[in-house]
């Protein structure tokens, strides 16, 4: 049996994360957190998570900042917002997931290929380029990218795409779309992006 | 009744038949949708989990060129369009950072966004300015004794939403019921589709959309209403794996735009119908 | 500056340091050294309690050493301590009202947190009190009688105490019950915990004590409609609806029920919670007290269309108790003080969708529960689901619709220990298995954490975590017909979906609907959540902002029942202080009309709110009587030739007292 501490010593947090979190706009709450566990109940993605919302919630609040950058709850969170919805204290829990995610993008702390990363930069990629996404191409773009099985797996989809008239291999694309990348540039260079 | 139209990228692709039968409804009940014109993409909640700044940019080019057609509000028929704009505004009215960043992307595309400008979806403007008596009035194919599970999805009430309950929505019940149908109980009206994760993670998304095709199906739902182009894909793109892993639960998923339109007396073919997955006329043309 | 008297002034002044409450953040001495510079000021001392016995000597001490003629403190909210300040004055030989207090900890320390601008407005109070008091006069208090008579309004258990307790000592009551029966929520229950004694057994023996009573007159089926006076001498209008039935005349015997037209019981029954039937003329449960029938006016054919056969007065025809004729009265009753005991009302939990109140039969509250286990319930004490068969899995959902911010955000203190209590009745009686969702047991009290661990060792099991969703929607076969509650095992750290029978919700207490008609008509104050307000949390937890009106119960916030006998009790002896006290001095800052400059206008008669003042038509003057003024002030500033006065707020004591706060900043 391999043995393995499970004790955290101080120095494993890093301190002010928490408050960093909690000063972006509707995750003010995390600090009344009752840990009550409504948010993991009525998540429907909990049955899969590492760490409960919950137990994340309590981390970045305790300020175990890599244990929570590192979970796999916070790709796993669909952004329903059910959650927030029932959270006893109002504590904008989506809100938190975002910038935990945007926080583990910004410091690449996620496993390489992983679909959910791939998706956002591919997405984000697109918008910023063309101003607009084509779903058919970013999803090609994705199952390339990530997962060749699943793409093989997907033949079928995109067969049925075609007879019911939805697939689009023309990249849509905006006319300013010039003028919004510069747009989009701006809050690059300042680095004021809103995130913790 | 005039608004302006944020069609969002879905409705152009995926979702094309939501906007084949939005426009002609609309249309009919006397509604002007104006399209914004080069809007660009909401950025949906993949944006904003990667930079919540440039995601509000996003929101604020669409806001703003809007309000430069003068007033009215804006009409986003996509839950996650809808979800997105807002929580834009929101985040705009809440954080100086944000609305500084803003100000200045605006700045380089001689935009103004002043935020007054109310975002609203298709459901709401239906229930609370065209009114139910209304969409009864248009009525003459009413959906009798068509049994449908009103499914709303999770954006598009969550978590801003004014015009309705967060948990338990009832104005596209109400919708339905003017038509004639018969509403099921289907307390699974708000649960989450899975989103992008049946794309990025099939083994969760498709266990959500499952469970959704069944619980309908077990109530007794003969198809579902949708009111979201993700929630619509989702419910119906992927029957066939459902079956492979869990046994069939085949249940055609509609618009709820579809459904008005076939009680307005439309023609199947020009409200997209033969989009789906899993056909529904057989069982429109049927009531 | 001279006073009237021509005496030179001789002011002393202290400032309290009230512990760190005032020191804290008031330089307390540069606050006394300041003082001693302003004129009149012949001594200024800071002391660290000056309410202390020790503090309240020094006031003595110096007035007779140093010869003081005006003393100030500042130091707390004159609610509080006015009294303790005046009374050392007093026995320094000084008269009273020769005095004047600053708040500098409500208005100053406790507001603030910059140190030296709250010390500059601590002198800055000081130097208008030291001005104001220069102006005061000696003044006289009065007396008034009081009368010894008490209303009791609500005849729950906390007010059925009450009554017993004044009445025991030999006080006439007025108990005023809402309901056809007294008993409240208690008598609803079937054990009480922590001892899981029956509650009928220790509540039924009160109940008919009350109706035994020689000096309690019960009025039930009656509400207050309307309170005039003041302390020591409230005139009160108490409603009684018509019943339909002279009590006096009825003896219970529910023939006339057995007869009534309705042949089956068909309208739900209020005690039961809804979960049985009554007929239109029904005995509101078997304890009843009184023990007479009440017809519904909103069911009864008679009463609504004047077309029955009436069979029900057929069968009284000995006795002749019903009467249809019977109206509505409004009766007036003088008494000296009140007790408020109008309880509380249950959260309904269709508020909360995800639950399934309303839409799943087998979701109860804890107050259906507790009607389904007890044996006087509509089941006989047996618990059955919907479909009449006993369940083998219960589950209770602790704080629904508390601690939550969208609801209900406080606890409310019982329902921890009334689930418990189910949770055992329920493995003693049925051997199901019983499991309790829980965010935080909260057993304290004497004998909770033992009725905790009494629960635990009959097998009831807890799972820490907030019910997120009660359902209906199977995921396997071995959920398929029951109630999937959804719930993170917080301790276990995973989510879990656990197929049950029955759901139990405990419902949390919420101020009656009514409570602020009550409180308006009462002249109370209410906390934001709409509680009744005590007039000290910890000092005054029975008294109210107006005198004489006292409360108790869950009407002030939620307790279990030895919490609202204590202060049933608490608030009956407050009451028998005041009565037997003989008399209550009177304030003496009573308006008054100098009667050269009135001009007969007659405005200020009518304004009046206690109708204190008399207009003279012979001499064309009006005039005040002290003994009614409540030294509101409305006059005063009503009176067009500013002929009226009032004490301790005399025209030049406050505008000394602004000249004072202006002449610093
Ligand atoms: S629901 Fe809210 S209070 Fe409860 S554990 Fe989750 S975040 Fe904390
Ligand atoms: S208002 Fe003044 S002047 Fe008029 S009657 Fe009253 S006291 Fe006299």
């Amino acid at each position: 049996m391999k043995l393995t501490q499970k004790i955290k010593y101080d120095a494993d947090r890093t301190v002010g994360f928490g408050e960093s979190v909690a000063r972006l706009p509707g995750c003010e709450g995390l600090p009344s957190c009752i840990q009550c566990g409504t948010c993991s109940g009525t998540c429907p993605m909990s049955i899969y998570m590492d760490l409960s919302p919950r137990q994340v919630i309590g981390l970045v609040r305790a300020d175990f900042k890599k244990e929570a950058l590192s979970c796999n709850t916070i790709w796993l969170c669909s952004s329903c917002y059910a959650c927030t919805v029932q959270c006893p204290r109002e504590i904008g829990i989506t809100e938190i997931m975002y910038a935990l995610k945007q926080r583990a993008i910004r410091e690449h702390t996620f496993p390489a290929g992983f679909p959910i990363a791939i998706l956002a930069r591919e997405f984000t990629r697109m918008v910023t380029r063309k101003g607009r996404i084509t779903e058919t191409l970013l999803v090609m773009k994705l199952f390339l990218r990530a997962n060749w099985r699943a793409a093989l797996a997907s033949w079928w989809l995109g067969l049925g795409l075609i007879r019911t008239g939805r697939f689009v291999l023309r990249q849509e694309q905006i006319q300013g779309h010039r003028e919004l990348a510069t747009m989009l540039a701006q809050t690059k260079e300042t680095g004021e992006g809103g995130a913790p | 009744m005039k608004y302006h139209y944020f069609p969002g990228c879905s409705l152009k692709g995926l979702g094309r038949a939501y906007e084949e039968s939005l426009l002609p409804v609309m249309e009919r009940l006397g509604v002007e949708l104006h399209e914004i014109e080069d809007w660009n993409c909401c950025g949906a909640t993949v944006y904003m989990a990667t930079d919540q700044g440039n995601a509000c940019v996003l929101g604020a080019r669409n806001m703003a060129l809007a309000e430069k057609n003068g007033a009215g509000d804006i009409v986003a028929p996509c839950n996650a369009c809808y979800l997105t704009l807002n929580k834009a505004k929101h985040c705009l009215a809440e954080s100086s950072a944000i609305r500084r960043n803003v100000e200045r992307a605006m700045a380089e595309a001689h935009l103004t966004y002043s935020g007054n400008l109310a975002v609203r979806h298709p459901l709401d403007v239906l229930v609370h300015d065209v009114g139910l008596e209304a969409i009864r009035r248009e009525v003459v194919r009413p959906l009798t004794k068509l049994k449908v599970a009103p499914y709303y999805g999770c954006q598009a009430v969550r978590p801003q939403c004014t015009f309705d309950d967060q948990w338990n929505p009832t104005s596209m019940d109400q919708v339905l019921t003017a038509l004639g149908a018969t509403v099921v109980d289907y307390p699974l009206k708000t649960r989450c589709c899975g989103g992008s994760l049946t794309g990025t993670v099939p083994e969760a998304g498709l266990r959500l959309t499952y469970i959704l095709l069944q619980e309908a199906l077990r109530r007794g739902a003969e198809v579902i209403a949708t009111i979201c182009p993700l929630c619509q894909f989702n419910l119906d793109g992927y029957h066939d794996q459902i079956a492979r892993r869990w046994g069939a639960v085949r249940i055609p998923v509609v618009y709820l735009t579809q459904l008005m339109g076939v009680a307005f007396g439309m023609a199947p073919d020009a409200l997209g119908l033969k989009r789906n997955f899993l056909p529904a006329e057989p069982l429109l043309a049927m009531s | 500056m001279k006073v009237k008297d021509d005496q030179p002034l001789r002011i002393g002044f202290y400032v309290c340091h009230c512990g760190h409450n005032i020191a804290g953040v008031v330089d307390c001495a540069a606050v006394a050294q300041y003082a001693a510079t302003l004129e009149g000021v012949v001594l200024s001392r800071d002391y660290k309690y000056m309410c202390s016995s020790p503090g309240q000597e020094l006031i003595r001490e110096d007035i007779r050493d140093h010869n003081l003629n005006r003393v100030v403190v500042a130091s707390c909210s004159p609610l509080l301590h006015e009294h303790t300040f005046r009374t050392a004055v007093a026995a320094g030989g000084l008269n009273p009202f020769l005095f004047q207090m600053v708040n500098i900890r409500e208005h100053d320390a406790w507001v603030h947190t910059d140190k030296a601008a709250a010390t500059d407005k601590a002198k800055a109070l000081a130097a208008a009190a030291i001005r104001r008091v220069a102006r005061h006069r000696p003044l006289e208090t009065t007396r008034a009688p009081i009368h010894p008579d008490v209303l009791v309004v609500g005849g729950g258990i906390s007010g059925i105490h009450a009554a017993l307790t004044l009445a025991n000592a030999g006080k006439k009551v007025y108990l005023v019950e809402r309901d056809p029966s007294i008993g409240g929520h208690m008598a609803q229950f079937d054990k009480t915990f922590p001892t899981l004694d029956c509650a009928a057994c220790i509540l039924t023996p009160k109940m008919s004590a009350v109706r035994a009573h020689k000096n309690i007159v019960l009025w039930t089926y009656s509400e207050v409609a309307k309170v005039e006076g003041y302390v020591g001498n409230y005139t009160v209008t108490v409603r009684r609806k018509a019943r339909y039935v002279q009590e006096e005349l009825c003896v219970g015997c529910q023939e006339c029920v057995e007869a009534c037209v309705f042949k089956e019981p068909k309208f739900p029954d209020r005690f039961n919670v809804g979960l049985s039937r009554r007929k239109p003329i029904y005995m509101p449960f078997p304890q009843a007290v009184p023990q007479a029938v009440v017809i519904d006016p909103e069911r009864c054919i008679e009463l609504k269309t004047g077309k029955c056969k009436k069979t029900c007065l057929e069968a009284c025809a000995d006795r002749h108790a019903i009467d249809f004729q019977q109206k509505e009265e409004l009766v007036q009753i003088h008494v000296g003080s009140m007790i408020v005991a109008t309880g509380y009302e249950l959260f309904d939990p269709r508020r909360l969708p995800h639950y399934g109140y309303g839409r799943y039969p087998d979701v109860l509250t804890t107050l259906e529960c507790e009607r389904l286990i007890s044996s006087s319930g509509p089941t006989g004490g047996e618990l059955r689901l919907h479909s009449g068969q006993a369940p083998t899995a219960v589950g209770f959902v602790l704080c629904a619709g508390s601690r939550d911010y969208k609801t209900n955000r406080w606890c409310s203190r019982t329902c921890c220990m009334h689930s418990m209590k189910l949770a055992q009745i329920i493995r003693e009686r049925t051997g199901a298995e019983v499991t309790l969702f829980y965010i935080d047991i909260r057993a304290p009290g004497k004998g909770g954490e033992e009725f905790y661990d009494r629960a635990l060792a009959q097998g009831v099991k807890f799972v820490r975590g907030r019910v997120a969703e009660v359902s209906d929607c199977p995921l396997s076969p071995a959920e398929q017909g029951k109630l999937i509650v959804r719930v993170e095992d917080t301790l276990a750290g995973m989510v879990r979906r656990i197929p049950l029978d029955m759901v139990v919700l405990a419902v949390g207490m919420e101020p009656q609907a009514n409570a602020q008609e009550v409180r308006r008509i009462m002249n109370m104050s209410c906390s934001a959540e709409g509680w009744f307000l005590e007039k000290h949390p910890k000092m005054a937890p029975v008294s109210t902002f107006t005198d004489g009106v006292f409360i108790a119960g869950c009407c002030q916030g939620p307790k279990d029942i030895p919490d609202s006998i204590a202060q049933a009790g608490a608030a009956a002896a407050e009451a028998l202080a005041l009565i037997d006290a003989g008399g209550i001095d009177q304030e003496p800052n009573t308006a008054y009309i100098s009667e050269e400059d009135c001009s007969g206008c007659k405005s200020c008669v009518d304004l009046c709110p206690y109708k204190a003042i008399a207009f003279d038509p012979v001499k064309e003057k009006a005039s005040i009587n002290a003994a009614l003024c409540k030294g509101c002030g409305v006059c005063v500033a009503a009176c067009p030739s500013g002929s009226i006065g009032q004490n301790l707020f005399e025209d030049q004591e406050v505008f000394e007292e602004i000249e004072g706060v202006l002449a610093h900043a």
